[in-house]
């Protein structure tokens, strides 16, 4: 069914190969973090055992090592999204500090009172918080796009949303809880037309899909390394040139200065100006690595192993009395969230995990998506190019086993 | 862990009461209650008592979550009607060391002990405590007040 060999694929996954109560694993929790295949342990660990020191310091031998290597690193992430220049890569933990970033930097130095900050109604928390602390300390006011039963935003109001008062909109490529794909291209056009800044949140798109920044031509593109098989605690933020250039640092230390004296600092240049302290150098090669990976494999050929997928399991899903999925977009990812008619997510949740099933079961960090569906959780499972059609089938018959319980 | 784990966990009475939770009401002449919040796996519930001098004279819940939570309130409901505040602080007591894994006294516990599968589940630990805990914060406080656990 796929151009990859996925057994062979599963071989780089050491994770995979092991028993949960007597099952084998089947990891369907993929949106809430990746596993890492060999080739990204391995970079990180042969990091530590070869190369270890600080970056951009040392004249010595292992600091330009490790310098050259967090800098190659960079340079990958810069093609991975294809921004133009290095200088508009700032590597940070992950996508929550990137939009707190932008929050604090960007927004808030220009936001007054009565201005607007436009979200939408599906955002993951990590990119509603963020604004609402930036609406307190400014006056400004967070504003909704909506969205319909199926789960995709409902734009019609959208035009109306942007206006002279809007600072940012902030928008989610791909849904977390639903899977939706957003058409965050034809937005930011939109935005523009009227002067407004886009910030994407990329995590749960760029395990799935091709990004390209110069073609959404959004102004920041955030996103999280542990989601697309590189390590917890990195992450990226691209940045227009021009705006890195004129936001204040956001957090000052050392490596983010040219010079200080007691009256006077002057900040580094581009991208150093965001990267106070020492950084998660290791992360940053792990990154790097499974970067590497993604592209030796091909990101449309795991986008379509997994699009396969799902398509498979949500039309057996569909198939069985009982469920009811949540989020039925057109276009949609990796994402199948669902509830089994009378039974709780978190029953789901432990007798999936007594089969081996992984999947994930609350209320995926987007408590207004729930609130909107009347629903306190789901049950989700997502997928990513090493799950299987087997392990498709071991969902469906975790299903069977949840209603058998609950018959 | 093991499937006689997950029977032992998801009893016929575990899922009868909650399937038909017992004492599931809201209540007028409630002179204790108490909000209780699992942020986590969002479940929520209160609970309502009517103390009469120190005898549990009712004691209802309402609200929402997974089978172990709402069979756990419920069970607690009919256990605790007509209790004694003493005989009910024993019994919260003897039900906190059953779902933690210590030795608890079994004669104080009856029906109760259907909750013991649980300490086999430590992630499920917290839905089997939350009405528990939500109770033990209406005893002792004279307005509504609101608890969580995380």
């Amino acid at each position: 069914m796929s151009v990859l060999d996925i057994a062979a694929i599963r071989q780089d996954f050491p994770i995979l190969d092991q028993q949960i109560n007597g099952y084998p694993l089947v990891y369907l929790d993929n949106a809430a973090s990746s596993q890492k295949p060999n080739q990204v342990i391995d970079a990180i660990s042969d990091y530590y055992r070869k190369d270890n020191a600080n970056v951009h310091r040392g004249v010595h031998r292992l600091s330009q090592r490790a310098t050259d290597a967090y800098e190659a690193a960079r340079d990958k992430v810069r093609g991975f999204v294809n921004a133009k220049s290095d200088k508009e890569i700032v590597f940070v933990r992950g996508a929550t500090e990137a939009i707190n970033l932008v929050a604090q930097s960007f927004v808030r130095p220009q936001a007054q009172v009565g201005d607007e900050i436009l979200i939408s109604h599906m955002e993951h928390h990590a990119n509603i918080v963020p604004w609402q602390m930036v609406c307190e300390q400014t006056g400004a006011t967070l504003k909704v796009i909506p969205m319909t039963q199926q789960g995709e935003l409902d734009l019609t109001t959208f035009d109306d949303l942007l206006t002279e008062k809007t600072k940012i909109l902030a928008i989610g490529q791909v849904s977390n809880a639903l899977g939706t794909i957003n058409p965050v291209k034809e937005m930011t056009a939109k935005a523009h037309a009227k002067g407004i800044p886009v910030l994407v949140d990329g995590a749960q798109a760029v395990p799935h899909l091709a990004v390209d920044v110069q073609d959404l031509d959004c102004d920041f593109y955030v996103f999280s390394g542990h989601k697309m098989f590189a390590p917890t605690g990195i992450g990226a933020m691209y940045a227009k040139q021009e705006l890195l250039e004129a936001m204040p640092p956001w957090q000052g230390g050392g490596d983010m200065i040219l010079s200080v004296s007691f009256d006077h600092t002057q900040y580094n240049e581009l991208p150093y100006k965001f990267e106070a302290g020492t950084p998660h150098i290791a992360g940053a090669i792990g990154l790097g690595a499974a970067i590497d990976y993604m592209h030796k494999l091909g990101i449309e050929n795991l986008a379509a192993h997994e699009h396969q997928l799902l398509d498979i399991a949500t039309a057996k899903l569909v198939a069985m009395d009982g469920i009811r999925i949540i989020g039925t977009a057109k276009e949609k990812a990796s994402v199948l969230s669902f509830m089994i008619e009378g039974v709780h997510p978190h029953d789901v949740g432990t007798i999936f995990d007594q089969q081996g099933v992984a999947i994930r079961t609350g209320h995926h960090c987007a408590q207004p998506v729930m609130q909107f569906f009347g629903i306190p959780a789901t049950a989700r499972a997502s997928f990513a190019f090493y799950n299987t059609v087997e392990e498709v089938d071991a969902l469906v018959a975790g299903i069977k086993k949840v209603q058998e319980l609950f018959a | 862990m093991s499937d006689a784990d997950l029977r032992d966990l998801y009893q016929q009475v575990i899922m009868d009461h909650n399937k038909k939770p017992r004492n599931f009401r809201e209540m007028d002449n409630a002179n204790h209650l108490a909000h209780g919040n699992n942020p986590l796996c969002g479940d929520a519930l209160v609970v309502f008592v009517k103390l009469n001098g120190d005898v549990i004279e009712d004691v209802s819940f309402q609200g929402s979550g997974c089978a172990i939570s709402v069979a756990s309130a419920s069970l607690m409901t009919e256990a605790l009607k007509g209790k004694t505040l003493e005989q009910a602080e024993e019994i919260y007591q003897q039900v906190h060391k059953q779902m933690t894994g210590e030795e608890a006294d079994r004669s104080a516990l009856g029906k109760l002990e259907v909750l013991s599968g649980v300490k086999e589940f430590p992630a499920r630990v917290k839905c089997a405590t939350l009405s528990w805990h939500t109770m033990h914060a209406a005893m002792d406080s004279d307005h509504d007040i609101s608890i969580s656990t995380e």
